[in-house]
């Protein structure tokens, strides 16, 4: 597959303002469905912090590019191979416990990501990365919970965990692409002991699924922006 | 200070001092605690005179805080109002807003207003009666700023503004 044709710090800064835009959309999708109104809430607080750091990154991308565009021209305006999010932040919510899943896989990547980019030598990424990081840090503290509790709790509520950890496991590999290769011990590590004390294991089957950092997606994505983006599309230029 | 306080009739004279314009922008309130003024809370960083225009500097509190947007409209109504004094306002990340930002009077509105202020979790005290060592519900309340938690001696439930 050919990489895009497209400026890499342009691409670096978009890739993480689309892993943020596209989970805080899933997590949107849970607000009034959770199991309680606790998590409810939780998870639209979550939404709402990776849509925040979304935006603060997007409006960046569309300086460096340069070409004019502002944060709603690239939230609402890309189409799917314009997008450069990680395939497992889209994949649909499926039952509570693929969503806390996901989480998890994400938080334990972006607990490194966050600290790394702070020190970043441009200073809105590293101001919207130093803002993340104690977010970040909380976010860890509830899907990890969740993890020890579903994988310790009934057998039904380990079932589903351990399926969807099998399940979202293959799309784990492309985080580590590039510049994140760093992260894969620390990662490792902290899935290890979570899963050492859930009693959950890590899936045998070595079959990793990359190419969202280059365009390529899952046909999930594209109905999420249709969703997503309809307003826009329908009323050009309406803004957040 | 409302804009009918300023010299003048709200134009602005020579006499709008820029502590003037300072004050008028530190009245501004959270639209989601408006016992707190942006000054109380430390989102407002900064209101200086560039050339003729003011700039004013803030600092979000959570990465997607909703109540930002509403903020800059109300600091910009509250300069508007005042003689459509020139301005712009300047989103600044970094240093990341902290609770440690939060004035001592901020703190005493928040707990007179039934919030207790950000500190140590353990150290929490019941707004209502103080009494020590709530239990929490939930560590997510009705703001993304804020968790809930019950009090073990009145028994009211609260909420708690969590130290960030």
């Amino acid at each position: 597959m050919p990489a895009p044709d497209i400026d890499p710090d342009f691409h670096k800064i978009l890739a993480h303002a689309d892993d943020n835009l596209i989970l805080a959309h899933r997590l949107g999708e849970w607000i009034s469905k959770a199991p309680e109104l606790e998590i409810d809430i939780a998870l639209g607080n979550f939404a709402l912090d990776h849509l925040g750091v979304a935006r603060s990154l997007l409006h960046r991308a569309g300086e460096i590019e340069g070409e004019g565009r502002g944060e709603d021209d690239l939230a609402m305006l890309r189409t799917d191979r314009e997008f450069f999010n990680l395939l497992l932040v889209e994949q649909p919510n499926g039952d509570f416990a693929h969503s806390i899943v996901r989480q998890f896989l994400v938080d334990c990547y972006q607990l490194q990501l966050w600290p790394d980019l702070a020190a970043s030598e441009d200073v809105v990424v590293a101001g919207v990365a130093a803002k993340a990081m104690k977010e970040a840090d909380y976010h860890y503290r509830f899907s990890h919970g969740w993890m020890l509790r579903m994988g310790g709790g009934t057998d039904e509520s380990h079932t589903r965990a351990q399926t969807a950890i099998d399940d979202l496991w293959r799309f784990t590999g492309e985080i580590f692409e590039g510049d994140n290769a760093d992260y894969r011990t620390e990662w490792d590590q902290l899935i290890g002991e979570t899963f050492g004390e859930a009693g959950l294991s890590v899936p045998e089957d070595p079959y990793q699924k990359a190419g969202g950092r280059i365009g390529y997606h899952t046909e999930h994505l594209g109905y999420l922006l249709t969703e997503m983006q309809w307003m826009q599309r329908t009323y050009p230029g309406m803004e957040w | 200070m409302d804009a009918a306080d300023l010299p003048g009739d709200g134009m602005v004279t020579t006499t709008t001092t820029q502590a003037d314009i300072r004050h008028l922008v530190a009245m501004v309130v959270d639209p989601e605690i408006p016992v707190l003024t942006i000054d109380d809370l430390g989102v407002l960083r900064s209101v200086e005179m560039v050339d003729e225009t003011v700039v004013v500097t803030i600092t979000p509190t959570y990465s997607g805080c909703p109540a930002m947007k509403q903020i800059e409209d109300d600091i910009s109504s509250a300069l508007d109002r005042a003689g459509h004094i020139e301005h712009r306002i300047e989103t600044v990340f970094s240093p990341a807003w902290t609770t440690d930002w939060i004035t001592e009077e901020g703190h005493r509105k928040l707990a007179d207003f039934g919030i207790a202020p950000p500190t140590p979790v353990e150290a929490v005290l019941c707004p209502q009666c103080s009494e020590a060592q709530p239990r929490m519900i939930a560590q997510f309340g009705s703001t993304a700023c804020k968790a809930l938690m019950v009090c073990s001696g009145c028994g009211e439930p609260f909420d708690y503004f969590k130290q960030h």
